[in-house]
């Protein structure tokens, strides 16, 4: 289920300079891949038996209203017209009205997916600072009790229900021990209280220079970025141990330490360096997964992220909601996978 | 190893540092009311378009009304709101109110005779789902302006034909009796919508509460109107955070971060009543749970077997077990404490007359599929359907999915049997009677997709018009009756079986005063909360 | 007896086998003899061969019906009389359940097994392999959905079919081919450039029987090595699907649906969802463990310090 990204591209030759060419290949294929997602998306909201008109109407509806929404929907049209407005409606940054919201899709959008954002981005970061040193150490001392303890780590973050643990964590460090705060962004005492800037509660209490509303959001955001943080964990250590075998197994580890190089410099100046690109694959499609929202994650605890948004809609036949969402998403994808590719170009000597 | 050691020493101490640092405040402000509840079901918060439970629990503290129901009395019907008083005049069709003086909007606008008539005709005018409330009384975009008229200080409206008094006005206290701000709303028109787009994110209403957010999925946020004509309520703000699951609402209630958890299940109401400085605040709603059967199906159309199917449902042990508390078995279509509402019970599981009723209709054995929509309590249900009809023969086959799908099919009458609920949509008998018992063409072009009857396929047997008689009979004891005979007579012929009738129990802080949630008949009512 | 082993492990271990058969073997055999010094890959391997044991002797292992209400006696603790694993908000036993849910668990994972990866390896090296417009075209699927949100995807296929445990595996399987798709393709490209296949080809091979027999059997072992590492994780979606409510409909005993069943009891009754989240903890760990053993294995970057 974890994406390997390990491919080649074969360009074809044009006469431009090679960075040009680069750049245009890049953002031809991103646009085909965006519309290519676009018209899935579309083609799935179409084709599933929930009926977006009845999300408006309700069930008391008559059938006359109900054909008025139909109509106003635009559902009379031929798909290949109502795909083609979506688009030019998007290009020109207008992602529609949410039936469930009320609002435009870029509003909720720009509202929940801050939200996302800011667990993803600190569950990463502890995967990431704890993973990797756990990957390295695991690999040098290999067969070591230490590895064995990050083997079971790791393995058990993989194979554990997020849900239940998630209420675990929940009922053991909120409900029995009081740690941290509960369910939600903010306690009630700093609902509404901090302007809304970037829509990251952490960063935003921290503009407003509010650090009873900061400690009080970072209370709320520990448990289940941490959670997050646990998952990606597992896989981070994973790939890093892997990673740093082979390298260490390499000659020139060999070589250096036959040459009297101090242990730690050898690991890290060395073998570490050279899977570096390596891992920020890797943690870019971690990170990647995180940002898709955890849809069981935002419901255990209340977080109104952008997982459990696309679901609702997308069970309500939101169509709007949910093609704003997968846009948003699947960009985000796109952007870190390219992101990626670049530090790989540029950080390793092959591809020079 | 040193490099090890530095590692972990650090990642203690960011966890130590990160726990110990941590604000844990145990109770909610005392002029400050939270509550806990799921409210991703709001669409829209403008009175003429919401049709929600929770939309209605919002409303309901924000919008005056002409009447109302007083949520310290709420069995005294209702009461004048903003109209002081009403007349009925000679032939019954028309009712003129005289407005209370001196009431303001939370825009410092009057309230005038003027936003009431302008909030029936927008109601009319947008034609939006509830509309029919309203619509039913012969309003149309057409006669509107003749027929709700403003003189002075009074605006009088005229209905179609006589009906019962307490019809109407019953109606008028649903959501969509809400009087909105016409100076406010109409400065916020787009595009001829008459404020829709805009009052679904806003409040114009005179009630003791203003809207001061909503955002989706998340939280409402009411801020208190100090003017209110009924007195500056006590609780400065009301904040309704949407938590989905019932065991994070009990963890939030014990540990003191909100005041009342609406959405509690058995289990956990069992839990939090052995909890310290909590308790459980009971209520009958109006919501029933029903299963219905297609009269399209050549089986379930026989008499008898819609007969045996009544006696194949284990309302008891449903009832204590995983319902228990929280459904009461009710087997007629009036819940209880309506106008006519009978509390006749008469079928239990009786294995042995329900196989002697298909064996005398001819049925051994079929198949049938029970749509449900994916909700714990329902699933329950119909597996314990699924159970007991499967022991006289009848293989049961769930069809589970999202609200939208199932009531898709239920309303296209694609469904052998449908298993859902039911609440009423204003609090007087015909808004169930018309719906359960009412169905004057049952053709598939009638396309009625509104009325339960229709959806099941099921011409009613005579019900249809006794249904049209009592809803026009002005003489209340009379028409208690009349329903009473039609319950009866549903009970025993139509394809419905109704089961239980919902108790809500909220769970509620012990220092949490005068909460009423709104019994069967309306909905919760923060304004009369004390700390 | 014994002779006839260890002839047959001479046979086996011989450094000069005689012919392609004794070879093959041979490999499978010694990668049979590291993985067996690999404890914890045994450990996995164990409680797979269990698990496959319990699902196939369900009948005569589960000591109730699984199907079987009883509303007088819901919600039972751990240990109570005749119900070793207590019974759930029906009544029904618990420990029954779980036997049968093993029979729909293996048979999600064995499904998704079969599929994801061969689509996977069916687009990847024909991708990789014919190259130009081809694999354009291919790769551009590819990513659209890789870059589509999985669960979105899932939910959306399942919504559309409706739901039930064959979608929730179609649904699954939707999702996972992906990354098999990009290794194949990325094992493909470094295969297809080797002297080799060159000189396959220049014997006059066709692309079809280069890439069904000289490329193939060359990506398989990786494949195997990640689809088990990936099995804990398709456990876990249609896990999440039963949470969810679009995996396996009632009254199946699927795992997912039960611990989704049983998260409402969870601060009463915790053993009504932890028991189902125990089994599913174990298999998942099982192929985890497995599919570790196997990579040092199979994969050479990997085993050769």
């Amino acid at each position: 289920m974890r994406a390997q990204r390990t491919f080649v591209k074969r360009q074809p030759q044009l006469p431009l300079p090679p960075w040009v060419r680069g750049l245009v290949i890049t953002l031809f294929s991103i646009s085909i891949t965006m519309l290519g997602l676009l018209l899935v998306t579309f083609l799935i909201g179409r084709v599933m038996p929930i009926d977006p008109v009845l999300a408006v109407v309700g069930e008391r509806a008559s059938q006359e209203q109900y054909d008025a929404v139909f109509k106003d929907l635009g559902l009379d049209k031929p798909l290949i017209v109502q795909f083609f407005y979506y688009v030019s409606d998007v290009l020109r940054g207008d992602f529609g009205q949410s039936l469930l919201t009320a609002r435009p899709v870029a509003d909720d959008i720009a509202r929940v997916f801050p939200a996302t954002f800011e667990l993803a981005t600190i569950g990463i970061l502890l995967g990431c600072i704890l993973g990797v040193p756990l990957g390295v150490i695991a690999a040098v001392r290999r067969g070591s009790w230490i590895d064995q303890i990050a083997r079971v780590v790791a393995l058990v973050g993989y194979s554990m229900p997020i849900f239940w643990l998630g209420l675990m964590g929940l009922l053991l460090f909120y409900g029995i021990l009081g740690w941290v705060g509960g369910p939600g962004r903010q306690g009630i005492f700093y609902e509404d209280m901090i302007p809304s800037v970037t829509g990251m509660i952490l960063i935003d209490s921290a503009l407003a220079r509010d650090w009873g509303a900061f400690w009080d959001a970072f209370s709320h955001i520990i448990l289940p970025a941490s959670l997050l943080g646990y998952y990606s964990l597992a896989y981070i250590s994973r790939m890093t141990r892997s990673f740093m075998l082979e390298q260490l197994s390499a000659e020139y580890v060999t070589t250096a330490r036959v040459k009297g190089m101090s242990e730690w410099a050898v690991i890290w100046g060395h073998a570490f360096k050279n899977i570096r690109v390596q891992l920020i694959t890797v943690i870019a499609l971690s990170y990647a997964n995180l940002l898709e929202g955890s849809v069981l994650t935002e419901i255990i605890f209340s977080w109104p992220g952008i997982g459990s948004y696309i679901t609702t809609a997308l069970l309500s036949a939101d169509m709007n909601a949910v093609l704003g969402g997968t846009v948003v998403v699947g960009l985000v994808f796109i952007c870190l996978n390219v992101f990626s590719d670049l530090l790989y170009k540029f950080f390793d000597p092959r591809s020079k | 190893m040193s490099y090890f050691r530095k590692l972990m020493a650090t990642a203690a101490m960011g966890v130590a540092v990160g726990v110990t640092a941590l604000p844990v405040i145990a109770e909610t402000p005392a002029n400050m009311l939270v509550i806990a509840n799921r409210i991703d079901d709001i669409t829209t918060l403008d009175p003429a378009q919401s049709f929600e439970f929770a939309g209605s629990d919002v409303l309901r503290n924000v919008y005056g009304k002409l009447v109302n129901f007083d949520p310290n009395n709420l069995d005294a019907g209702y009461q004048p709101d903003l109209a002081e008083s009403w007349t009925v005049s000679e032939d019954g069709k028309t009712i003129t109110f005289t407005m209370r003086e001196g009431v303001k909007f939370h825009s410092g606008n009057p309230v005038r005779a003027e936003d009431v008539a302008f909030s029936l005709k927008r109601v009319v005018l947008l034609n939006k789902t509830p509309s029919f409330i309203i619509t039913q009384f012969g309003f149309t975009p057409e006669n509107v302006d003749e027929t709700i008229v403003v003189d002075g200080n009074t605006v009088s409206i005229t209905t179609d034909k006589r009906y019962a008094t307490s019809f109407v006005l019953n109606c008028l206290t649903a959501t969509i009796g809400g009087v909105v701000d016409k100076e406010l709303v109409m400065a916020n028109e787009v595009d001829g919508d008459m404020g829709n787009t805009w009052l679904a994110t806003n409040s114009a209403g005179s009630g003791p509460y203003s809207l001061a957010s909503w955002k989706p999925k998340e939280s409402v946020t009411l801020n208190a109107n100090a003017d209110y004509y009924g007195g500056a309520p006590a609780m400065k703000r009301v904040i309704v955070r949407h938590v989905q699951e019932s065991a994070t609402q009990r963890l939030m209630l014990e540990r003191g971060d909100i005041d009342v958890a609406r959405d509690l299940n058995p289990s956990d109401v069992e839990g939090v009543r052995a909890a310290e400085g909590v308790e459980i605040l009971e209520e009958m709603r109006g919501r029933l749970m029903y299963i219905a059967a297609s009269q399209k199906h050549p089986e379930l159309s026989k008499p008898g077997v819609r007969q045996a199917l009544k006696y194949l449902i284990d309302y008891e042990g449903m009832q204590n077990s995983f319902l228990k508390g929280a459904y009461v078995t009710h087997q007629n279509f009036l819940p209880k404490t309506y106008l006519g509402a009978v509390d006749e019970n008469p079928f239990s599981l009786n294995l042995d007359k329900a196989k002697a009723l298909l064996a005398e209709a001819g049925v051994d054995g079929m198949e049938l599929t029970i749509g449900v929509r994916e909700a714990q309590e329902r699933l329950e249900i119909a597996q314990s359907l699924q159970n007991t009809f499967g022991q006289a023969g009848i293989t049961v086959n769930l069809e589970v999915g999202t609200g939208k799908q199932i009531l898709g099919k239920y309303r296209a009458r694609e469904l052998d049997i449908y298993l859902g609920a039911w609440g009423p949509d204003y609090p007087d008998p015909h808004t169930n009677a018309g719906t359960f018992a009412y169905n004057p063409d049952n053709s598939d072009a009638a396309n009625a997709t509104g009325l339960l009857a229709w959806r099941n396929s099921w011409d009613t047997g005579g019900l249809t018009e006794k249904t049209a008689a009592a809803v026009v009979e002005g003489d209340r004891s009379k028409r208690a009756e009349m329903y009473q005979g039609i319950q009866a007579q549903f009970r025993d012929t139509s394809p419905f079986a109704v089961m239980f009738q919902k108790v809500e129990q909220a769970g509620v802080a012990d220092n949490i005063e005068g909460l009423n949630l709104g019994g069967a008949i309306t909905a919760v009512s923060y304004w009369t909360v004390t700390k | 007896m014994s002779s006839q082993a260890s002839s047959l492990h001479a046979w086996l271990t011989s450094e000069t086998p005689t012919s392609r058969r004794q070879a093959r073997w041979a490999a499978v055999y010694k990668g049979w003899l590291s993985l067996k010094s690999n404890h914890m890959a045994m450990a996995g391997l164990a409680i797979i061969i269990a698990l496959i044991t319990v699902a196939a002797l369900a009948p005569w292992l589960a000591p109730h019906d699984p199907f079987v209400q009883d509303l007088g006696n819901r919600l039972q603790p751990l240990g109570a009389e005749g119900h070793v694993l207590g019974t759930d908000s029906l009544g029904r036993d618990i420990l029954s359940r779980l036997i049968y849910g093993a029979r729909i668990t293996l048979y999600i994972v064995a499904l998704v097994a079969l599929i994801a990866p061969i689509v996977g390896l069916l687009v990847g090296t024909i991708s990789g392999y014919a190259g130009g417009w081809v694999d354009l075209v291919m790769m551009r699927i590819t990513d659209i959905f890789l870059a589509f949100p999985r669960l979105v995807l899932a939910l959306a296929f399942v919504a559309a079919l409706g739901a039930g445990i064959e979608n929730a595996v179609l649904a699954i399987s939707l999702t996972a081919w992906p990354p098999y798709a990009r290794m194949a393709r990325a094992e493909t490209l470094t295969i297809r450039g080797s002297d080799y296949i060159s000189a396959i080809r220049l014997q006059g091979a066709g692309p079809l029987r280069i890439i069904t027999k000289h490329i193939w059997p060359l990506c398989i072992s990786s494949l195997i090595v990640r689809v088990t590492l990936d099995m804990a994780g398709i456990i876990l979606a249609a896990a999440g699907l039963g949470f969810l409510g679009l995996g396996a409909q009632p009254p199946s005993p699927e795992w997912g649906a039960m611990i989704s069943e049983g998260r409402r009891f969870l601060l009463d009754h915790w053993w009504v969802a932890t028991m189902p989240g125990l089994a599913i903890f174990t298999v998942s760990l099982a192929f985890n463990l497995l599919g570790d053993g196997l990579r040092d294995v199979l994969d050479p970057k990997d085993s050769s310090s």
